[in-house]
């Protein structure tokens, strides 16, 4: 049995919450009034997030969990969401990578000169569906749960999806922001740059400073993440957690002990 | 059972079927890989084949590149997911034993689709400004010709893929032939658009898949089935939908066992080798 849920909820303080819990009380807000949001592999952080939105939506927005049997309403196969996403009927996407530089390229390949490829130093799975998802949804919120200089760094080693693209490009889609243990970034796609637009609580903007590998911009006071209310947190702690341990049960486990 | 229906033979005679050298499609892990007939292939072992990962692969390619019978993959991704990375796969990436075609899952698809239509290319959205076209020349880059004029508009092409075998694992079969595929439409994909597809399933039913429209709908007609083995468990240690979940423990085992090369050998000497001889 584990405690920590009452503890907090009772006393309504953000003390106790972990560094998954903010960062999905961080990324729900950002899926406010979408209508569809869909949820690719190995994103249980994000796919709590989706879930929490919708609830907090009142069950208007839609969630599509890939890998998921109860939130996934896909019935042709692997490349529905594609197709779907491809038309513009998928709203905002999450996207991790094993490298993101300060220009918003993402890495899935591998560390290592690229002239040497396949070859590899570190090689990473692959870059999925983010080299089409990328372009076309309109708001993909990247997420990485090591905040490093090695992680986020100056520049990556392959690009599996960039950042920006010329203006001749067709790309509704792109980077909206980049969510970590220690603060939120958004991102300017005319400028192709990040800004820091919140510290988590506890974590100074000095201490995003030390472990970020690329330069952004921060403003004169940077804002605290705002802590999610108790209500919140219960919803997160009950519903959401049974819903998101369907398909990602160590997850659950490991965070809320469900 | 017509002649025209595909053969029902052991899972055997069904790996015997694809030669070395050949092109086979693979689904992910929570599609039905066809765990037991890939043993045999290791057994064998056939040599150099071209893996299509649709779109990413999982436990059964780790395998078979540790078994030494894999020449090049074509994949999104190449992961065990929740149980890490690929170690038999990253390794052969480090040595160089092995070509990668590094891919994006709907480019895999997309080709796949354009081998069903029976035309040679696809246009495709996105990739461009992607590394992915520094090491994919066979995907090209051309100015959409029906962009409004005076516009530019890049749009990548890609080849058709033509897979020689679909290979996977399914639920039924019915007495002729047909395959209940359920909601798992990339099989019906790979299906299609392979030149022959053989499957094994947990069990052959003696009725007509097709004169129930509600099953027929998830039906892969045996129009595209070239022969089928009854092999019940033929997924494990992975699940199949709705019939049995995967055993995280053997999984844990594997993905553990093959960090090294002689604790790949360790686990191939037990639940490949032994298994014939216990056979």
């Amino acid at each position: 049995m584990n405690t920590t849920p009452s503890i907090a909820a009772t006393t309504g303080t953000a003390a106790r919450l972990q560094p998954s819990e903010i960062m999905i009380a961080a990324i729900a807000p950002m899926l406010a009034g979408l209508r569809h949001v869909a949820v690719g592999m190995q994103s249980p952080i994000p796919g709590s997030a989706a879930l929490l939105a919708r609830a907090l939506s009142g069950g208007r927005l839609r969630v599509s969990i890939l890998g998921s049997t109860r939130q996934n309403a896909f019935t042709d196969g692997g490349r529905e969401l594609f197709e779907c996403a491809g038309q513009g009927r998928i709203d905002a996407f999450f996207l991790s990578g094993g490298q993101i530089d300060g220009a918003g390229n993402v890495n899935l390949v591998g560390v290592g000169d690229i002239s040497s490829y396949p070859q590899a130093t570190q090689r990473f799975p692959g870059s999925f569906g983010s080299s089409y998802l990328y372009f076309v949804i309109p708001r993909v919120i990247l997420f990485r749960e090591e905040h490093s200089p090695r992680t986020l760094c100056e520049k990556v080693d392959f690009v599996s999806a960039p950042g920006t693209s010329p203006p001749e490009v067709y790309r509704p889609g792109g980077p909206h922001a980049l969510v970590t243990p220690l603060c939120v970034f958004t991102f300017d796609r005319t400028r192709g740059r990040f800004t820091l637009a919140s510290a988590h609580p506890g974590v100074t903007p000095e201490d995003v400073r030390a472990a970020t590998g690329f330069d952004y911009d921060s403003p004169a006071v940077v804002p605290e993440t705002a802590s999610p209310d108790t209500a919140t947190i219960d919803m997160l702690r009950g519903p959401i957690a049974q819903d998101i341990a369907e398909t990602y049960p160590a997850f659950a486990r490991r965070v809320w002990n469900v | 059972m017509s002649a025209a229906n595909p053969t029902v033979l052991t899972t055997a005679d069904l790996a015997a079927m694809i030669p070395s050298g050949a092109k086979i499609a693979v689904p992910p892990d929570y599609s039905g890989c066809a765990m037991a007939l890939v043993k045999h292939l290791m057994r064998r072992p056939v040599r150099d084949l071209h893996v299509v990962a649709v779109p990413q692969a999982g436990f059964q390619v780790d395998q078979l590149i540790g078994a030494g019978c894999v020449a090049r993959v074509e994949a999104a991704a190449v992961t065990l997911g929740e149980y890490g990375l690929a170690p038999r796969f990253t390794a052969a990436i480090r040595a160089g034993t092995i070509e990668m075609w590094d891919a994006t899952c709907p480019a895999i698809q997309s080709a796949l689709q354009a081998s069903e239509k029976g035309i040679p290319f696809m246009p495709h959205r996105g990739i461009i400004g992607s590394d992915l076209l520094k090491v994919r020349p066979d995907w090209l880059v051309i100015d959409n010709p029906f962009a409004e004029r005076g516009r530019r508009d890049p749009i990548v092409l890609l080849p058709a893929i033509r897979p020689d075998f679909a290979v996977f694992h399914a639920v039924k079969a019915d007495r002729n032939g047909n395959v209940w595929i359920g909601i798992r439409r990339e099989l019906m994909l790979m299906a299609h658009a392979s030149t022959e597809t053989i499957v094994t399933v947990e069990e052959i039913v003696d009725t007509d898949f097709l004169a129930d429209p509600a099953l027929a709908a998830g039906t892969i007609p045996s129009i595209y089935i070239s022969a089928i083995a009854h092999e019940p468990h033929g997924a494990a240690p992975l699940g199949i939908t709705g019939v049995y979940p995967s055993k995280p423990e053997e999984l844990r085992a594997y993905a553990q066992a093959a960090r090294t090369d002689d604790g790949f050998s360790g686990w191939f000497e037990a639940h490949v080798s032994r298994e014939r001889e216990l056979a």
